[in-house]
């Protein structure tokens, strides 16, 4: 059995994104929760699947406490950090095709600006996949994500040719779909010039290479093909979707292929059982931690050969008006740090044509990614249906 | 150094990699060896993952290798590091076959290329820690 056709997008919610948000991460969740449950047309009592995210910042119970929910029958939490928004739809899409629930909510809310203690680089310290880091790799002063990424995108460039430049592309064309959607932390335009005189954080990955931390909330529901029909937005049904893991998962120093991510064992998978080609998708939303991240996963979901990155992006082809417009919504680059949940709620909408002025034009099939916990992948292909 | 004054994190060995700490204060590099098949693993675990035997021994590493990547940090995430920024962190592909990281000692950042040959050096951090370190071959 596959999942093609099996479940489908019904509700997507956000909450304005920003520094300080002034409310709890349990608030937060409930409104993004409750706009996703109202965008697709359902009352709260009709959820009853949750996935919840791997912080456990919030839990199943809470919405049970919250919204009354007389008959949770199925909670899950799928630990892939990054990977784990879109890891959700492959686990919520199983739940509801084998009959086990009708709608699974997948919410998630951080203060990652604001929080005390609860900047990346704390949170990775504390997170028990990262055990080895922890031991063999923090006390010589590989600490945070950035620090640990790097030596990825400098092996990359000896290897390819890749340049600071063409990472810069991305953080730029980024930018100014962030520009476009209007609920962006960043809301100036960007250039590859100033991209260059950006400070280094970890080298080769400058200042505008690296993802925001933001404060807010976002969410999506996943239904059963059958009951998708009755919510009140057009279905945007679930073609495709796969989760893979990378050799040597949580420590990148003893990867056999440092420029491969779990993503390129997800991929052909996804592809297949959509039964769509590349030249297919109209709109892509690739999990975007870092820039070399989202050029590394375009080679690993084979939109270019692996070393070819760095040109594909430089041609323009990621832009708003190129042959493949990525992260239309400003990304974790530049809208938001949701954790690739607002890459979900970006694609929806695109593919429902109601992504306003970022609206890529007749976008009818789409994909998403996540990407997390050192190197975890997921990826889904979604269609208007 | 006395230890309240070691401002960085510090290993929490297990009964698993015990040794390997213990090595790096006599001035060993000590890698896994699978006791039946002979292949060497890091960073350590219990199972052998080429033939699933939970039995090894500790062998000593020659030390050598080449660098397979790095990065230059500029950014403190951690207030211990702050004091060595711009730091050196290499990738090295030990002559074993399996990859550590390590600060680079005495190496510019102009000679960083891939293949560079290195070899290990010993850090006393604590009196009860010894960090590992490498420098040009």
């Amino acid at each position: 059995m596959s999942l093609n056709g099996k479940a489908a997008v019904t509700g997507v919610g956000e909450t304005r994104y920003s520094r300080q948000s002034g409310k709890s991460v349990q608030t937060l969740q409930m409104e993004a929760s409750l706009a996703a449950i109202r965008d697709a047309g359902l009352d709260p009592k009709d959820i009853d699947g949750i996935i919840a995210y791997g912080s456990m910042a919030v839990v199943a119970e809470d919405f049970i406490t919250n919204f009354g929910i007389p008959d949770l029958r199925f909670s899950a939490v799928t630990p892939l950090g990054g990977a784990s928004a879109v890891a959700s739809i492959q686990c919520a899409a199983a739940a509801v095709a084998a009959g086990i629930c009708n709608h699974v909510l997948i919410p998630i809310s951080r203060n990652g600006s604001s929080g005390a203690g609860g900047r990346i680089g704390s949170r990775v310290r504390e997170m028990p996949q990262f055990r080895l880091i922890g031991e063999f790799e923090m006390p010589l002063g590989a600490i945070a994500p950035a620090q640990l990424y790097a030596p990825m995108a400098r092996r990359h460039m000896e290897l390819f040719g890749t340049t600071s430049r063409q990472l810069a592309e991305i953080a730029v064309s980024t930018r100014h779909n962030a520009i476009l959607n209007g609920n962006a932390m960043m809301t100036k335009p960007l250039t590859v010039e100033e991209h260059q005189a950006s400070r280094i954080i970890s080298d080769p990955l400058r200042l505008f290479d690296c993802s925001l931390e933001s404060d807010g909330a976002c969410a999506f529901v996943i239904s059963s093909a059958e009951r998708a029909r009755d919510c009140a937005k057009p279905v945007i049904s679930i073609l495709g979707v796969a989760e893979g893991h990378p050799d040597s998962p949580s420590a990148i120093t003893q990867r056999p292929d440092l420029t491969k991510l779990g993503l390129a064992k997800a991929a052909p998978k996804a592809f297949a059982m959509a039964g769509v080609r590349h030249e297919d998708i109209d709109v892509a939303e690739i999990y975007d931690c870092f820039t070399y991240i989202v050029l590394c996963q375009l080679e690993d979901l084979g939109f270019c050969k692996k070393g070819e990155g760095g040109p594909f992006v430089a041609s323009g082809a990621i832009r708003i008006d190129g042959t493949l417009p990525i992260n239309t919504h400003g990304g974790l680059l530049s809208q938001a740090h949701m954790a690739g949940f607002n890459h979900v709620v970006e694609l929806t909408r695109q593919l429902r044509g109601e992504a306003g002025k970022a609206q890529v034009k007749d976008a009818g099939i789409g994909l998403v990614t996540g990407y997390g916990d050192m190197g975890d992948g997921s990826v889904a292909i979604m269609a208007r249906a | 150094m006395d230890v309240q004054e070691y401002m960085k994190p510090t290993p929490e060995p297990t009964a698993d990699t015990q040794a390997f700490w213990d090595g790096l204060k006599q001035g060993r590099l000590l890698l896994q060896k699978c006791s039946s098949c002979g292949k060497v693993r890091h960073y350590p675990r219990p199972v052998c993952p080429h033939c699933y035997s939970m039995e090894h021994h500790w062998s000593e590493a020659a030390g050598t290798g080449t660098v397979y990547s790095w990065t230059i940090s500029h950014h403190a995430f951690h207030p211990g590091f702050k004091p060595e920024l711009p730091y050196v962190l290499l990738t090295v592909e030990l002559d074993e076959g399996v990859r550590m990281q390590a600060q680079a000692r005495g190496i510019q950042a102009s000679d960083l290329k891939v293949g560079l040959p290195v070899k290990i050096a010993f850090e006393p951090a604590t009196n009860d820690l010894v960090l590992p370190v490498f420098e040009h071959a």
